[in-house]
């Protein structure tokens, strides 16, 4: 245990070491803090739409405060809660997975963190400024255009702060993976969530560019009096279409590959079995990630764009489960044949398989165009894709942080509240989103305020509304046992599961330099084949000496709290010129902090060999 | 494993209840009864798709099912290592190749009959009808007739009538479950979808796209009737007389408080091509007020005195002047005696 960790020091302190911090292991409970926090925040958003559709054409809800609430839900899940807990579990494990002492660039992880946090506050901040965005998570053209109010306004910066934020730490994680590897952790050495975490990058990288193309064109449409989706005017309002789901489509792949790859390693060490077909897994990761970037118009088969255009989408589609196929199997196989433990981590695992199955399966069929004719905008679409994202993404998070907690935090999360947890949510999740595939072909169109009485939509409604009640239940456990855990869980030991991998070779939670010798690989689980020769330990790649750090810096949160005043300045610059002021001071904040980062040589600080020696292992 | 197996199982039956008690939904709501032409294309397909997934799913759930009961580890295994496999080439091509094959299945059927929905070769030689989505009501304009609707679409069975779809403000999509998958409404482009219902009927039209806060209010009717009957009514509605004085004195004032109250700067009785409201001119026959109410007198006058209540966000709140309750209702009295046709939604069988 490091010194740092074991010290008593007061609240101030600590808030300023978080607040400075470029320390990815800090940043990823950042990450994991602001991420969990908007997850509690679009989970009541859900619960208030569940409880506005518990009776047909109940009035819980105003139908304009209803189409904020579905707005919202959409936006927080995908972008503030789904995307920063991923990002926190990459910068918690993946620089330890390949053997790193900090990311490529800890300046622009700190900046990244940042810009995600303001970039969220600031979309959230309109349920007090004027009323939130209420054209759907997916903004359409020309209802996004025409939304009065600035709702749409905060929608689009917040987007577009914490966009670059991901963008950010989506080429951070691609250097690091590149340039930051221990001596012999070859490309296909990497544990499976390392290579998620690699192709994921690559997908922000090319699909978040979209985004903040299609981002600019809405704002200027609304703040500047351009008509890129005017048709008036000569606008389109298909391309911000086509510009969303260019981004959005490998978005859920963005989504889905981490949890992917933390369920590989979590088979993997719970079966005590190297991944069956690595290889394989490794280039359908690829392979999924590549056609994610070809099927984007399956979102657009009823726009019409012609039976050529849906045709050709509509294999490409298909085609996708053929690598997804491959995955499943492979989790199988590596499990058939081991010591398959069972403990909350792996509990979550297991109940992706059949979960994740059905929001595959219902993939295939939405991408038969014809069949989307009458699945598209329903129901049905609701439940396939919070099949495949709660129960492929957000049980992925939860079974990584159950895995992981114990080297992030020192601690291991209670067994029995775990198990709890999993069960009644697994229960809640499938009586909530089952019967929904059936609400949307029973005639539901999704986002509908109310639904109207005597339309058979009763019953299936009022289950789907009881199950979000348990799935709430269970967080609230959840969120118990993290408190329990943080005051009296079992401390934890380096390695407790009998792990496979690097980062089981650091202390829980490792020192803030990761490793006092870089170790060396010697292949595939480098943990594992040192147990089984015996050693049990990494033979260091390095002598012990001098380990370089960089230092804290306060400049990222204060370049981010800058395009923040500048976002506030730009949103009702529209209504009164003098908030052009705050957009002036907001860019001078930032462009002056990316000065003094540019002209400032800081050289970060050594940690010395003998300080390393009176430390413990 | 029992109490897996066992949540799994309750959890299955009370989906089968729910399905039971529910039926497959409403009839000629529900896309699980098709009655027309496009709906059954698409059926096809959902069934076709459902049975190859779930082939797909029996097969993992029982390697799942007997990994999880052959390979726990038991008691007295703790130290057990079990052989570390690195993949078996054989396997792995097995389960490439065979969902290639499944997908191919899927697939060959998938583009034929999206080939074939979108075939608008030979709309010309049938009923074409110009659809109008507005925020939040529908017009349908029989472009070859010379008169225009609104809310309720009249068809004639077993015959394929194009509709040449615009919106006149945001995207909206015309969805008729039970006739009919869906297709958006665009305001730069004209859409075309042909529909065709099999039998009479009174179907049930959504808009399926997110426009606005009375989304899920903007209803519409698909009206099916015989061909014979489907030419009584374009007949009927070809002779309309606008101008005709309604029958008894509470109409005749609703009538003249209709045309005081600027109602006609958006709605036209009679043939009017341009569309600001919804066209009345058979209002009286309309299978529901605004889409959706039951035709009472009194959801009428309760749309008239105070729409927003009703419809949040519509286009005609505060764009005319205050009603009073009198003037509501002689109008409503005049609205609903417009009944140009023996054509009715009653007539669709039921
Ligand atoms: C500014 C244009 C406008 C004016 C003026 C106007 N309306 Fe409307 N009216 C509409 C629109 C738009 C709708 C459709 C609302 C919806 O369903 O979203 C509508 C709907 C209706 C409907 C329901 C139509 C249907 O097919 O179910 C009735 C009846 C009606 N109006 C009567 C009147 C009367 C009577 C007046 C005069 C007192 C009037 N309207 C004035 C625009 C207008
Ligand atoms: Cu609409």
């Amino acid at each position: 245990m490091s010194i740092a960790a074991t010290q008593k020091r007061g609240f101030g302190t600590v808030l300023w070491d978080y607040l400075t911090t470029v320390d990815h292991k800090k940043i990823a409970h950042l990450y994991l803090f602001g991420g969990g926090f908007f997850f509690l925040l679009g989970g009541l958003e859900a619960l208030f739409i569940r409880i506005q559709l518990i009776t047909p054409e109940n009035d819980f809800l105003s139908a304009g405060l209803y189409n904020e609430m579905i707005t919202m839900h959409g936006t927080t899940m995908i972008f503030l809660a789904a995307m920063p807990l991923l990002l926190g579990l990459m910068n918690a494990v993946m620089p330890l997975q390949i053997g790193a002492r900090d990311v490529a660039f800890p300046f622009l992880n700190s900046l990244g963190l940042w810009l995600f946090m303001f970039g969220g506050i600031l979309l959230n901040l309109s349920w007090f400024l004027g009323g939130a965005p209420d054209s759907g998570w997916t903004s359409y053209a020309p209802l996004s255009i025409q939304s009065p109010g600035h709702g749409v306004d905060f929608y689009v910066l917040g987007l577009q702060i914490a966009g670059a934020g991901t963008l950010i730490g989506g080429i951070n994680f691609l250097a690091t993976v590149v340039t930051m590897r221990a001596p012999g952790m070859t490309y296909m050495r990497m544990p499976l969530f390392t290579w998620a975490t690699f192709i994921t990058s690559v997908l922000i990288l090319f699909a978040f560019p979209a985004l903040t193309v299609g981002l600019f064109l809405l704002m200027f449409d609304r703040m500047f009096g351009s008509a890129f989706f005017d048709v008036a005017l000569g606008g389109n309002t298909i391309i911000w279409q086509h510009l969303f789901w260019i981004f959005g489509h490998p978005e859920v792949y963005i989504l889905i590959l981490p949890a992917f790859g933390l369920f590989s390693d979590i088979f993997s060490t719970f079966s005590r079995k190297r991944l069956f077909g690595y290889t394989a897994m490794v280039f359908a990761t690829m392979l999924i990630a590549f056609l994610g970037f070809m099927v984007w118009a399956h979102h657009m088969f009823t726009v019409g764009l012609g039976p050529v255009a849906n045709s050709i989408f509509a294999i490409a589609t298909m085609a996708i489960a053929v690598p997804t196929g491959i995955k499943i199997f492979n989790w199988l196989a590596t499990m058939w044949g081991g010591s398959i433990k069972i403990n909350s981590a792996m509990l979550w695992s297991l109940g992706f398989i059949p979960t994740f199955t059905i929001g595959g399966m219902t993939g295939v069929m939405l991408g038969s165009s014809v069949a989307d004719y009458q699945y598209h905008d329903t129901y049905f679409v609701v439940a396939h894709f919070h099949y495949v994202i709660v129960g492929g993404t957000v049980f992925g998070i939860l079974a990584g942080l159950h895995y992981w907690w114990p080297k992030m935090f020192g601690r291991i999360l209670h067994e029995g509240m775990g198990k709890f947890t999993f069960w009644v949510f697994m229960i809640g999740f499938h009586l909530t989103f089952f019967i929904q595939h059936f609400l949307g072909l029973m005639g539901m169109p999704r986002r509908y305020w109310v639904f109207l009485e005597d339309q058979g939509l009763d019953l299936g409604n009022l289950i789907s509304t009881i199950g979000a009640f348990l799935m709430a239940i269970a967080v609230i456990v959840f969120l118990y046992n993290v408190v329990h855990t943080a005051i009296k869980g079992d401390k934890a030991p380096a390695d407790p599961y009998d792990g496979r991998t690097l980062e089981w070779t650091t202390a829980s939670p490792p020192a803030h330099y990761n490793f006092k010798q870089l170790p060396l690989v010697r292949g595939l689980d480098p943990l594992w084949i040192e147990k089984t020769e015996g050693k049990g330990k990494m033979t260091p790649a390095e002598p012990l000496g001098d380990i370089h750090m960089p230092n804290g810096s306060i400049l990222p949160f204060i370049m981010s709290l800058g395009f923040f005043i500048a976002g506030i300045g730009f949103i009702f610059q529209v209504d009164h010129s003098a908030w052009l002021i705050a957009v002036y001071v907001g860019m001078a904040i930032a462009i002056g902090c990316m000065l003094i980062r540019s002209l400032k040589d800081d050289h970060g600080h050594h940690i010395h060999k003998e300080e390393l020696e009176r430390e413990a292992d | 494993m029992r109490g897996w197996m066992g949540k799994f199982k309750s959890l299955f039956l009370l989906s089968a209840l729910a399905l039971v008690l529910a039926g497959c939904g409403k009839e000629n709501l529900t896309a699980l009864v098709p009655k027309g032409y496009g709906a059954e294309s698409s059926m096809n397909l959902i069934i076709l798709s459902t049975i190859i997934m779930l082939f797909v799913f029996v097969v993992v759930i029982l390697v799942y099912v007997i990994v999880l009961i052959r390979f726990r580890r038991k008691k007295g295994q703790e130290n057990y290592i079990p052989k570390q496999v690195e993949g078996n080439k054989t396997l792995e091509t097995v389960w490439t190749i065979i969902p290639i094959i499944l997908v191919l299945i899927l697939a060959v059927p998938t583009v034929a009959a999206t080939f074939d929905l979108a075939d608008d070769s030979n709309a010309s030689e049938h009923i074409n009808v110009d659809v109008t989505g507005n925020q939040y009501w529908w017009h349908f304009d029989y472009a070859g007739e010379e008169f225009q609707t609104s809310q309720d679409l009249y068809i004639p069975t077993g015959e394929k009538v194009y509709l040449n779809m615009l919106s006149s403000d945001v995207i909206h999509s015309l969805w008729i479950p039970s006739i009919s998958g869906k297709m958006d409404v665009n305001p730069e482009n004209v859409n075309t979808m042909y529909i065709e219902a099999y039998e009479e009927g009174v179907y049930w039209g959504k808009c399926a796209e997110l426009c606005g806060p009375s989304h899920s209010l903007m209803d519409f009717k698909v009206i099916a009737v015989s061909p014979e009957e489907y030419d009584q009514w374009v007949e009927d509605m070809q002779s309309v007389d606008p101008e005709a004085e309604p029958q008894d004195a509470v109409a005749q004032d609703g009538k003249a408080a209709f045309e005081e109250n600027s109602c006609m700067s958006c709605h036209a009785i009679g043939s009017s091509p341009a569309a600001v409201g919804p066209n009345l001119t058979n209002f009286g026959d309309r299978s529901k007020i605004a889409g959706f109410l039951d035709p009472t007198k009194k959801n009428l006058v309760d749309w008239l005195m105070d729409p927003e209540s009703i419809k949040p966000g519509n286009k005609m709140t505060g764009n005319y002047p205050e009603l009073s309750e009198d003037e509501a209702s002689s109008i409503a009295e005049y609205l609903m005696q417009l009944q140009p046709s023996e054509i009715t939604p009653e007539s669709a069988g039921k």
